[in-house]
């Protein structure tokens, strides 16, 4: 008896007989520049009902702090910010096992994050969950995720992203806070994920 | 818990007819279709290079599909060398029984399934529950669709046909049965029932210990899954549970990492009418410490392979489930997404079911004329299927396929009719007064008058039933062409 494997792939190669491989792509059309990188990011960000703050680079601890007005907070090993009263995750080689339970983290108001980049044209923060963002799950499961954005991390569209980003590592793209079009098309902010994205630009 | 079953359901026309009787149903198509058609046009609109984006990912589909073993031998490769379960199922028995059997090997009777248009095609959910497994939809539209007991009506929001005081209906109804109830004060908020549905599921995602997911695109140089959800219920069974197994269809393959780009620019302004959609989840197998440890996925057949042998209908496989050319549809917005009979409907059901299964049933053959040809489909493809012409071919195999009937089909005999009277002036002559003479007949009688002031048959008697129940058969005039140019002289007289 053939496999399913060996079927499938001997139907395929039956179905293309005489079909010839595609030749060179066309290249994906190319960004347009963008003036205001940041100001464009910033904007497109808010259009999500995200909540942006802007700060100087000496100015990001007590942003955050502000940001997460007195409530319980997870940070990643890696953050690199000072955030008082905090629960640390184990870094992400640890093996979650060893870190909070899924259950623990939805007793957690808010998570920090940094992130790997910021896509100006879409709004749009990818994560790729390097020690400074920390494992996926804590920054899905707590209600706020604070995530702090450097300036420099801000490219203008999607191809410059996919570019920078590694596959071999898991990536989240976030734009805006959860929300669903479910019902009659009308889109409402907080579903599952974090019901509030407040981004920090350290400029 | 199962949702219905589309199986046994009545041809399109059939089920047209009841569904355009269906009032409340057409009034909440009419305005969810135009909410999100505006939503689309204003994002697409931003966007100067949109046409050389549509070509650029349509040339990636195109080249994975051109190439397909290749690109599944090396998808494959990558998914294993990453940590990866790969499994092959030829139809969706196989799928199914994997599924269950991975399921049933952790010990597990539940599993929280994040939407996917594989699972739905494969009746995944049924055959899990004949397992004694429970599957349990998290996105909302596919849990309002589970708990209702009912079908999905659309590719991005199965529960479009449902309007906000239904759904608290159901919610009120169902949700107590399985799991945490919907609060004494649910409203028809969007926002407050968006709220019973976090809160019913939050605790199904904290202890799943196996999640089933699709895919949107599988990448196949790093063995990356993508899925691009709005809700967070992707990315919290991506991440949560122990398990997950992911049912992709073979042609979501992409070759490179690269290619993901046009695509993804694409996709959320097509799709949901936004620049992009909230999350897309990206992971390449296993990654140690994050997220579940154990990674299947199972390639899936079932039909695709029929499909791809057509050389016409292989571009339907191109296909991104964006959905746009649903909401674009003159069909789909007056009869709803259920008169397909599939899980796959509008312009793109009425080609991909037949692709996929062949047109020997009443049900799919049917299909292929669920359409005016109107070809606002295609426009707003990101990824170029040329939905009118295909359906054009499609309706050529359904007529090639009852070519050797004992009995042929009327439209055959009246076919065979008109070429025999067409064939001879006399016979023609002949055919244009019996025709003035019904014209005649027809614009004393006839039961509706058409703009222009023209008269109509509103129902003809037998045979001719099967053409006028759906459309007017305008009186014909009088008198022919040949006769009026006779008698004037081509008008010189």
């Amino acid at each position: 008896m053939t496999s399913a494997r060996d079927e499938i792939l001997a139907a395929v190669r039956a179905a293309l007989d005489g079909v010839e491989p595609a030749g060179p792509l066309p290249p994906p059309p190319t960004v347009r520049p963008v003036d205001d990188l940041v100001g464009l990011f910033v904007e497109r960000v808010e259009d999500y009902r995200a909540v942006v703050t802007r700060c100087a680079a000496d100015e990001v601890a007590a942003t955050v702090a502000a940001a997460l007005a007195g409530g319980s907070a997870v940070v990643p090993s890696g953050l690199g910010i000072e955030v008082p009263g905090s629960v640390v995750d184990p870094s992400t080689g640890s093996g979650h096992r060893d870190g909070l339970s899924a259950t623990d983290l939805d007793g957690i108001d808010a998570v920090v994050t940094a992130a790997r980049v910021g896509i100006a044209e879409t709004g749009t923060i990818v994560l790729d969950h390097a020690e400074d963002q920390g494992r996926r799950a804590i920054s899905l499961v707590p209600d706020l995720h604070v995530c702090v954005v450097r300036a420099d991390q801000v490219v203008a569209d999607v191809p410059d992203a996919v570019a920078l980003l590694d596959p071999a590592r898991a990536l989240t793209w976030i734009s805006g806070p959860s929300a669903t079009s479910d019902i009659e098309l009308d889109r409402v902010e907080g579903v599952h994920g974090p019901r509030t994205l407040h981004v920090v630009l350290v400029e | 818990m199962t949702g219905g079953t589309f199986v046994g359901m009545p041809a399109f026309p059939e089920a047209a007819r009841a569904a355009l009787g269906d009032t409340q149903l057409r009034h909440n198509l009419a305005h969810a279709t135009h909410t999100i058609r505006d939503k689309r046009a204003r994002v697409v609109a931003e966007v100067e290079e949109w046409e050389e984006l549509r070509v650029a990912g349509t040339a990636v589909k195109e080249a994975a599909l051109r190439d397909l073993a290749t690109h599944l031998e090396q998808l494959e490769a990558s998914l294993t060398a990453r940590g990866a379960t790969v499994h092959w199922a030829r139809d969706a028995a196989e799928a199914c029984a994997i599924v269950a059997r991975v399921t049933h090997a952790h010990g597990a009777d539940e599993v929280v399934k994040v939407k996917s248009m594989a699972t739905a095609e494969i009746g995944l959910n049924e055959a899990l529950e004949a397992e004694g497994i429970a599957a349990w939809e998290t996105d909302l539209a596919e849990l309002i669709v589970q708990l209702g007991d009912d079908l999905p009506s659309h590719i991005l929001v199965p529960a479009i046909h449902r309007n906000r005081a239904e759904i608290r209906e159901i919610f009120r109804r169902r949700m107590g049965d399985v799991g945490r109830p919907a609060p004494d004060d649910l409203t028809d908020e969007p926002s407050v029932l968006a709220a019973a549905a976090r809160a019913h599921l939050r605790e199904k995602f904290l202890r799943a210990k196996v999640a089933v997911s699709g895919a949107n695109f599988a990448v196949a140089e790093t063995g990356t899954l993508v899925v691009v959800e709005s809700e967070g219920n992707g990315r919290m069974c991506l991440t949560l549970p122990e398990v997950l197994i992911s049912v992709v269809g073979i042609e979501k393959v992409v070759p490179t990492w690269r290619d993901l780009d046009p695509l993804l620019r694409l996709l959320p302004r097509s799709s949901t009418g936004e620049r992009m959609n909230p999350y897309t989840s990206m992971w390449s197998g296993v990654t140690p410490g994050d997220g579940p440890q154990e990674v299947h996925v199972v390639l899936i057949d079932n039909g695709r392979t029929r499909a791809l042998a057509d050389d016409v209908g292989r571009q339907a496989l191109r296909c991104i489930r964006c959905s746009a050319c649903l909401n674009v549809c003159p069909v789909y917005e007056r009869v709803g997404g259920h008169a397909y009979g599939s899980v796959y409907p509008g312009p793109i059901g009425a080609i991909l079911n037949p692709l996929l299964n062949g047109v020997s049933d009443p049900q799919t053959a049917s299909l292929p004329y669920a359409s005016s040809l109107c070809g606002a489909c295609f426009e707003v493809c990101p990824v170029r299927i040329d939905i009118p012409s295909v359906l054009v071919d499609q309706r050529a195999q359904v007529v090639d396929s009852h070519r050797g009937d004992a009995v042929p089909k009327p439209e055959a005999v009246a076919m065979r009719a008109t070429a025999w009277a067409f064939s001879d002036a006399r016979r023609l002559r002949w055919a244009h007064r019996a025709s003035g003479g019904a014209g005649r007949v027809l614009d004393r009688l006839g039961r509706t008058t058409l703009p222009g002031g023209r008269r109509a048959a509103g129902r003809l008697p037998g045979p001719g039933a099967a053409w006028t129940s759906a459309r007017d058969l305008p009186a014909p005039p009088a008198e022919s062409f040949r006769a009026w140019w006779q008698r004037t002289d081509g008008g010189r007289r």
